[in-house]
């Protein structure tokens, strides 16, 4: 008789492991494939997109797209009022989009990191200070609190950016104080303390990795609202200024055409939506994937 | 209940004086009174004389005290471009606002309801997750882009219902400007309500699953049910009742974000209230009136958001506590 000798399998590393709940949601998955092709897509704009998208092609005003009566296959998604290939437009847009959500998304987790640990670490007034900032920040919708931001700095694309990262900062603030409190009672950051670590390591060595789970998630979700944002800055004329490319400009400029032209319309809404959907689709499944706890 | 009370009005004061202190900062930072006051031809002196006059010169603190003290008399500036006491004209687009509010906001229980409670009784079957999926969709969606599709074919591809303004109106006792009380008012109030009610609909949708999924799974449902009481009578009455309580908070602390959005829908349906104005008043930069508008939607959190708590400690009197939910 042989025995058979049973070999225990490999423990899987965390990446392993969270790929393998990440890749079970179909949702997740999708929307991050979405998510590269936009990315390559933006990256790789000048290549990809047929046109400039300042280009007017005079001859080819409202142009509608090329499967239709009337369409011409040099101009995909048809054109615009002034010529301009729409498909060209949305590529260079998603670079827009994605830039300014990129921006807007680091600036203010990079802020609300560094309040968030001070005020859970430090406690006391230092915490009631700035938690209390936080909560007249969450009395004011974000929505009321962009607009009025940027009607105070002026329209344009760069204060557009500042305004939603300052809008969605008390996200990233509680968020981190809540997991930094957490973590302070732990016995690790008890053991490196009485080692003599300094609070700077404590906080940003010790800590804040053991934090990083639900920041990437909010980050993720913070995307797709920075850009939903984006869109309705854009959209009502306090974002990015025309000609420049961006998705909810590109949406109110064609308001007047909606009528006789309803491609110049519905790409760029479908592509805000699809884009927006994406991440959160993919935020949801970095959630599950990264704390099965909260699984349902 | 009294330390409560003080608490949280102490809080909300708080609020409203900070929301004071950057309405002053925009008044102080954009535009130059004198500027607006007189001509071209007038001399540097005089331009100084006045800009003393005006109490320009005086130390910041002095200037907010001033300005702080005739906020609390009702007097928020004089618009640049109507030339009227800012707090008057807004007051006067105030109605229209409210009623696309409130209207919206029925919409968003009358419709989430229904659809939230069906997701959470079968979980699983295919309506449920249309439903979902939905829901997800939803909040991936734009406001604006659903209110112009909405627009598109209900107004201009089937001509059904008005695409622009409020239609027609009535006093009511002769204070408040109604479009509620007749036809016209009315089908002009269904295409900006619904494209409102869906910036809310699809959170809503999710609340109440997760809420009745919760009370299904309670000990009394399942006293319920062994009691021989009809199904309908158990989802609808007893697990509903205990659904909507946290389903009422979030409602009114959401109307907020309703009057926020207003701005988007009123631009989209040229729709007289407040957002409009707020919006002409951003591309006219009409100062006052910007800071007037930030004022008294700020107020008009504050106010919702205190009474909300205050109602809410009645029923729950647990969150008196000063240490609950943080």
């Amino acid at each position: 008789m042989t025995i058979a000798t049973l070999q225990a399998p490999a423990p899987r590393t965390p990446l392993q492991e969270f790929w393998y709940y990440f890749k079970g949601n179909k949702g997740a998955v999708s929307g991050l494939v979405f998510i590269i092709v936009i990315c390559l897509m933006a990256l790789f704009a000048d290549v990809v997109a047929p046109h400039s998208p300042s280009d007017q092609a005079r001859d080819a005003l409202l142009l509608p797209p090329a499967w239709m009566e009337g369409g011409n296959w040099a101009y995909v998604l048809g054109t615009d009022d002034v010529g301009r290939d729409i498909l060209s437009r949305i590529i260079h847009g998603a670079r827009l989009s994605l830039s300014v959500g990129l921006v807007a998304v680091t600036a203010s987790l990079f802020m609300g990191i560094l309040l968030g640990l001070v005020a859970g670490y430090c406690k006391g007034v230092v915490d009631t200070i700035i938690m209390r900032i936080v909560d007249i920040m969450l009395a004011m919708p974000s929505l009321l609190l962009a607009i009025a931001i940027v009607a105070v700095l002026g329209p344009s694309i760069v204060n557009a950016a500042l305004a939603i990262s300052i809008v969605s900062l008390p996200h990233y603030v509680r968020l981190t104080r809540a997991a930094t409190m957490a973590e302070m009672s732990r016995d690790y950051v008890t053991s490196s303390r009485v080692i003599g670590a300094s609070p700077l390591r404590l906080m940003f060595i010790c800590i804040l990795p053991n934090c990083v789970a639900p920041l990437i998630v909010q980050a993720t979700l913070g995307f797709s609202s920075a850009i939903l944002d984006m869109a309705a800055l854009g959209f009502l004329g306090l974002g990015a200024q025309p000609p420049t490319p961006e998705w909810g400009s590109m949406l109110a400029d064609a308001l007047q055409f909606v009528q006789r032209a309803w491609w110049v319309v519905t790409f760029p809404g479908l592509m805000i939506l699809l884009t927006v959907l994406a991440f959160n689709l993919m935020g949801d499944g970095l959630r599950d994937a990264l704390d099965p706890k909260l699984k349902q | 209940m009294l330390r409560f009370i003080g608490r949280r009005l102490l809080q909300a004061m708080f609020v409203l004086l900070i929301i004071s202190v950057i309405s002053f900062m925009i008044q102080d930072k954009l535009g130059d009174p004198v500027q607006q006051m007189v001509g071209q031809s007038v001399p540097q002196q005089d331009r100084l004389a006045l800009q003393q006059d005006l109490g320009l010169n005086d130390p910041l603190l002095v200037q907010y005290g001033r300005f702080l003290g005739r906020a609390l008399q009702g007097d928020l500036g004089t618009s640049y471009y109507y030339k009227e006491a800012t707090l008057d004209i807004i007051l006067s687009r105030l109605p229209a606002t409210l009623e696309l509010s409130f209207s919206a906001l029925v919409l968003v229980i009358l419709l989430a309801t229904p659809l939230g409670v069906v997701a959470a009784i079968h979980p699983k079957s295919l309506l449920s997750r249309a439903i979902l999926i939905f829901s997800t969709l939803g909040l991936s969606v734009p406001i604006f882009i659903v209110a112009v599709f909405l627009m598109y074919f209900f107004a201009i591809e089937w001509r059904l219902l008005p695409s622009f303004g409020r239609g027609e109106t009535t006093w009511v006792m002769g204070l408040w400007q109604s479009g509620l009380f007749n036809k016209d008012g009315l089908l002009h109030l269904l295409l900006p309500s619904f494209s409102l009610a869906f910036v809310l609909t699809p959170m809503f949708i999710r609340l109440i699953r997760a809420e009745m999924i919760d009370a299904l799974q309670s000990e009394y449902i399942r006293y319920a049910w062994s009691k021989g009481i009809s199904a309908s009578r158990i989802y609808f009455v007893h697990a509903l009742k205990n659904t909507m309580l946290p389903v009422i908070t979030v409602a009114g602390i959401q109307v907020g974000t309703l009057v926020a959005y207003t701005i988007l829908t009123e631009s989209i349906f040229q729709w007289p209230g407040m957002g409009l104005l707020f919006m002409e008043a951003v591309t006219r930069v009409d100062v006052p009136l910007i800071s007037a508008y930030l004022m008294v939607v700020g107020v008009i959190f504050v106010v919702t958001n205190t009474v909300v708590d205050l109602v809410y400690s009645l029923v729950n009197p647990r969150v008196r506590l000063p240490g609950y939910g943080s």
